[in-house]
């Protein structure tokens, strides 16, 4: 009987056991597949990197891959360029919508914008790309041709980085302290004078990590601005000029490219995710600062 | 008093300036994204039809319809659920009830996952070409696309579900430990369950990314667009289908509308349903 007791009792715990050891194994797996990333990156780029030395990426005539000319920086610029463009106007617009959610809106036009916006953030990004290929570039056309064009493309990455910024600029907005905002109020700020100088300086370390994370979004971007910016290797002029971005240039040329030209693909592929990695770290060091 | 007026009126304008350009603003994304959604809709209506949905893409998707994308669409999905949603909710659960918050190794995982979560589709894609395409022999294949979807899931599967985990009130596992049961039959028949809406929300949150992803799947699963016969077959997902018809095929734009209107439209209700998933959480939240 005691012994029985004792059986069931071992099982038991055996079984826990055997839990948590399974339960360890997956979660090593999922550690390991960043690991594993890095490793096949770099692994690809090596035999680029022992080689050529940095500087060619910089310093060559310009992106010939098939005649050994690897120069990535109009594309770095192309990243850049459009990447900036898109948070300009995405962070004002942004604000807007979360001040409209949190202090201006009745609470049911709020809610039903609040649903809009993440709907708006379900869109994937080819369906952005090929509406702006559709409607955006030959609207563009009319104005100032070719269309396809730095413009283009930061106006699509705003619509897609756009949901980002609100929201997580909406989640800050609205963690400040209820009596922050009534002690304003009893002082009689008017209502933007207490956004001005209450609400946004108390959700602005949420708000910034929330612009960073879009920030990184818009430079690893691929589809939407591949099928939109046109896609000509050089530094743009102006805002009608067509641009080449890394991710873009990743996207097209990997299929066909081989040896060298293939190792460099993956030297931007490795430049594009160090990019990412440091803004997310920086999110993430904000988002600390805010929680402690 | 005379020196105070103007402040005052001033601050009514300023206020009142404000609010016009918020307004405007939340106009203007609204009738964009009303604008996108119509243009789909007048563009795709008229060439959709349940023909567009069971026959295969003919003269490279410009006449036919899209029954082997959609098959194609739903393996990748399938391999990449299937791997990714083990991996990610043991991972989940070991960190949300096995580990404490601190510890060396909780940490360690949940830092790579976030790294792994802000990694772009593209070099996603570059490493399923590199990683299951070539080194594994896998190919073009859906397998291989499958997989490289599976380590894009595996952050937001893990988050969302460890985040669900964390809101079952502590008070449910004092009281299983109270009552004697192992912490194997408290997580089956207690915080798993408790957590399902969560784990359901995030579930139909990973499916929606995977079916939006192009990037990742160009040089992994491949062009091909007729039936897949295996998983090692190369198959071509929906939305790589809406990107090939624009970009590669002149004439394709009417399927491409119809197509985006059918990933749209997907899209938008596994959405919606992972909202009232995650809507009914926080009504119980507040009720207990």
């Amino acid at each position: 009987m005691i012994l029985s007791e004792r059986n069931t009792l071992f099982r038991l715990i055996l079984i826990d056991k055997l839990l948590i050891g399974i339960l360890r194994a997956g979660a090593m797996l999922a550690a390991l597949v960043m690991l594993l990333i890095l490793f096949f990156l770099v692994d690809e780029s090596w035999p680029v990197l022992s080689k050529l030395s940095i500087v060619r990426f910089i310093d060559d005539a310009s992106w010939h891959p098939l005649e050994g000319a690897y120069n990535l920086m109009p594309m770095l610029s192309g990243t850049v360029l459009t990447s900036v463009g898109a948070l300009l106007l995405t962070i004002p617009l942004s604000l807007a919508s979360a001040l409209f959610i949190v202090f201006y809106a009745p609470i049911h036009l709020a809610t039903l914008y609040k649903r809009l916006i993440e709907l708006l953030s379900g869109i994937p990004s080819v369906v952005f790309g090929f509406w702006g290929l559709t409607t955006l570039v030959p609207l563009i056309n009319q104005w100032n041709p070719p269309g396809a064009s730095l413009l283009a493309a930061i106006l699509v990455l705003t619509m897609m980085i756009l949901p980002t910024v609100t929201l997580t600029a909406y989640t800050a907005l609205a963690a400040v302290p209820e009596e922050l905002l009534r002690n304003a109020a009893a002082l009689g700020l008017s209502r933007w004078g207490m956004i001005k100088g209450v609400a946004l300086p108390a959700a602005k370390t949420g708000i910034a990590a929330g612009i960073i994370l879009a920030a990184a979004r818009a430079l690893g971007e691929t589809m939407a601005v591949l099928m939109v910016a046109g896609n000509v290797v050089q530094y743009p002029e102006t805002l009608f000029d067509p641009v080449r971005t890394l991710a873009a240039n990743i996207a097209l040329e990997t299929a066909y490219a081989m040896g060298d030209h293939r190792a460099v693909l993956f030297v931007s592929g490795l430049l594009l995710m160090l990019l990412v990695m440091v803004l997310s770290g920086m999110a993430g060091l904000l988002e600390k600062q805010r929680h402690a | 008093m005379r020196e105070t007026m103007p402040i005052h009126t001033w601050q009514v304008l300023r206020d009142r300036i404000v609010q016009f350009l918020i307004y405007a603003s939340v106009l203007l994304i609204s009738a964009v994204f009303i604008w996108i959604l119509a243009d789909l809709v007048r563009g795709g209506f008229a060439h959709l039809s349940w023909e567009f949905l069971t026959e295969s893409p003919r003269d490279a998707g410009r006449a036919g319809g899209i029954a082997s994308i959609l098959v194609s669409t739903l393996l990748i999905l399938l391999v990449a659920v299937l791997t990714a949603v083990p991996i990610a909710w043991t991972t989940a659960i070991l960190l949300a009830e096995f580990v404490a918050v601190d510890s060396a190794f909780g940490k360690a995982v949940r830092f790579s996952l976030h790294v792994l979560a802000g990694v772009p589709s593209i070099v996603f894609g570059l490493f399923g070409n590199a990683f299951f395409s070539v080194y594994l022999g896998l190919g073009f294949s859906i397998l291989s696309g499958g997989l490289t979807l599976a380590c894009m899931l595996l952050p937001i599967l893990a988050s969302t579900a460890e985040a669900g985990l964390r809101t079952v009130p502590n008070a449910y596992r004092m009281s299983a430990s109270a009552l004697g049961l192992t912490r194997t039959a408290a997580l089956v028949h207690l915080i798993l369950p408790a957590a399902a809406p969560v784990l359901a929300a995030g579930l139909l949150l990973g499916i929606g990314r995977a079916l939006a992803e192009t990037a990742a799947l160009l040089f992994t699963s491949g062009y091909v667009d007729r039936m897949p016969d295996s998983l090692l077959d190369s198959g071509r997902a929906l939305a790589l289908h809406i990107f090939d018809l624009s970009m590669n095929v002149p004439g394709g734009d009417m399927p491409a509308y119809a197509s985006a209107l059918v990933l749209v439209s997907l899209l938008l209700c596994i959405n919606i349903l992972a909202m009232k998933f995650a809507h009914g959480l926080q009504r119980r939240k507040i009720m207990t």
